[in-house]
C-alpha cells in the first residue's frame, strides 16, 4: 500500500533470495516424510522401541531429543537397507533389553512372561482342591446357615435409634 | 479352635500361613523394585569394548582423535554439555578429580555448539585433556547415552569397564570409580 515501485521491486528480490535460501537448506535436509513407506516403517519400529528419556513414551512418540535422532537413526538405517530384526539388534546393543517393550523370552524373563499363568494356575489348582476337599465333607462339618437376629448389626444400629428416640428430654 | 470334633490337629495347620507368606514375599519384591531407581537402565556395553569414534576437538577442529589413539592407559570419558543443568552440578567434583592427575580425563562433548561449549569450560574451568566434538550426538548413541551427564570408565585395552548415569559425586569416585582405576593399574 503505497509503495514505490523500487522499494517493491527490493522487498521481491528479497523474499526471492529468502526462499532461495529456505530451499538450499531443504536439500541439505529432506522433508521427514519424503518417503512415505520408510517412514512407515520407521513409526512401526520405533513403537515397538522405549524412549529412554521418556521412559514411559515409545521413541514414535517422544519428542525427547535422543527419541528424535533414534528416529533419525532408524530412517537412515532403512534407507540403507536394512532388516527390522537389524536395527532393533542395533538399540538393544547400545540400551539393553530395556528399550524392547516386548521382551524377549529369556531364563531372565520367563518368570515374566509365565508368571501371571503360573498364579492363575495355583490358584485355579487351590480353588479345586479347597472345593473337592470340601464337597468330601460331611455336612455337619460346616455351621447351619441360620440367621442370627442379634448379630445383624442394622438391626442393632435400628434398635438403638429407637431407643433413643423414645428418651425424652433430648435435642 | 477348641473345637474338639476337629479331625487331624496337626494336618494342614500351617496351610494358612502360605498366603501371608506369600504377601510377605511379594511385598519383600515390591519394596525393592520400589527402591531401584527406573532412570538408571543397565547398560549392556559393560565389558564390551568402546565403540570406535572418529572425532574433531572442542577446541580444534582439524584434529581428528580416534578411539585407538586413546588405548594402552584406562581412561575416563564424560558425557557432557553445556545445556546440561546437572553437569554443572558434578562440574566441581570433575575439576577436583582431574586435579589429581590419575588418569587422563576426556569429555564427549554431546550435542552441543562450539562456541557455548567452549564459553561453559571458559567460565567453569576445563577438567577435560581433550574434549571431543559430538555434534549430532551419533558417538553419544553408539555409547548409548540417554541422559547427560554420564561417566564411563574405559580400561586399557579400550573395554567399557563401568558407567555411571547422572551427576558424578565424591562418593561415586571415591567409592565405584577410584577402586576400580586402581584394580585397572594392578
Amino acid at each position: 500500500m503505497g509503495r514505490s515501485a523500487p522499494a517493491f521491486a527490493r522487498a521481491l528480490v528479497a523474499a526471492v533470495v529468502l526462499a532461495a535460501g529456505a530451499l538450499a537448506a531443504a536439500k541439505e535436509a529432506p522433508p521427514e516424510a519424503a518417503d512415505l513407506a520408510i517412514e512407515a516403517r520407521m513409526v512401526r519400529i520405533t513403537s515397538e522401541l522405549r524412549c529412554l528419556v521418556c521412559q514411559n513414551q515409545t521413541i514414535a512418540d517422544s519428542n525427547a531429543g535422543l527419541a528424535v535422532d533414534l528416529r533419525r537413526e532408524t530412517r537412515d538405517m532403512l534407507k540403507q537397507g536394512k532388516s527390522d530384526a537389524e536395527i532393533v539388534d542395533y538399540m538393544t546393543a547400545r540400551y539393553g533389553d530395556f528399550v524392547l517393550y516386548r521382551p524377549p523370552l529369556r531364563a531372565t524373563t520367563a518368570l515374566l512372561w509365565f508368571g501371571p499363568a503360573l498364579l492363575l494356575l495355583i490358584g485355579g489348582g487351590v480353588l479345586v482342591f479347597t472345593l473337592r476337599r470340601r464337597s468330601r465333607m460331611a455336612a455337619d462339618a460346616f455351621d447351619p446357615d441360620v440367621e442370627d437376629d442379634d448379630l445383624d448389626p442394622l438391626d442393632d444400629a435400628a434398635a438403638t435409634a429407637a431407643r433413643s428416640a423414645a428418651t425424652p428430654g433430648r435435642g | 479352635m477348641t473345637n474338639a470334633n476337629d479331625k487331624g490337629p496337626t494336618r494342614g495347620r500351617l496351610w494358612f500361613l502360605i498366603p501371608l507368606a506369600a504377601f510377605f514375599a511379594l511385598a519383600v519384591v515390591l519394596a525393592v523394585g520400589l527402591k531401584r531407581d527406573p532412570r538408571e537402565v543397565p547398560s549392556p556395553l559393560i565389558d564390551k569394548p568402546a565403540p570406535k569414534f572418529a572425532l574433531a576437538r572442542l577446541d580444534d577442529a582439524t584434529r581428528v582423535v580416534r578411539l585407538d589413539d586413546l588405548r594402552g592407559k584406562a581412561f575416563i570419558l564424560n558425557v557432557w554439555a553445556s545445556w546440561c543443568v546437572a553437569c554443572r552440578e558434578e562440574h566441581p567434583v570433575l575439576l577436583d578429580f582431574a586435579k589429581k592427575r590419575a588418569v587422563p580425563v576426556y569429555g564427549l562433548n554431546y550435542k552441543d555448539t562450539r562456541a557455548d561449549a567452549g564459553a561453559w569450560l571458559a567460565r567453569f574451568g576445563n577438567p577435560y585433556d581433550a574434549s571431543f566434538f559430538d555434534e549430532d550426538g551419533r558417538v553419544g548413541i553408539d555409547f548409548g547415552v540417554y541422559g547427560v551427564p554420564e561417566t564411563f570408565v574405559v580400561d586399557g585395552n579400550g573395554v567399557i569397564r563401568m558407567k555411571h548415569i547422572g551427576p558424578l559425586t565424591p562418593d561415586v569416585l571415591a567409592n565405584k570409580i577410584e577402586p576400580l582405576l586402581k584394580k585397572l593399574d594392578a
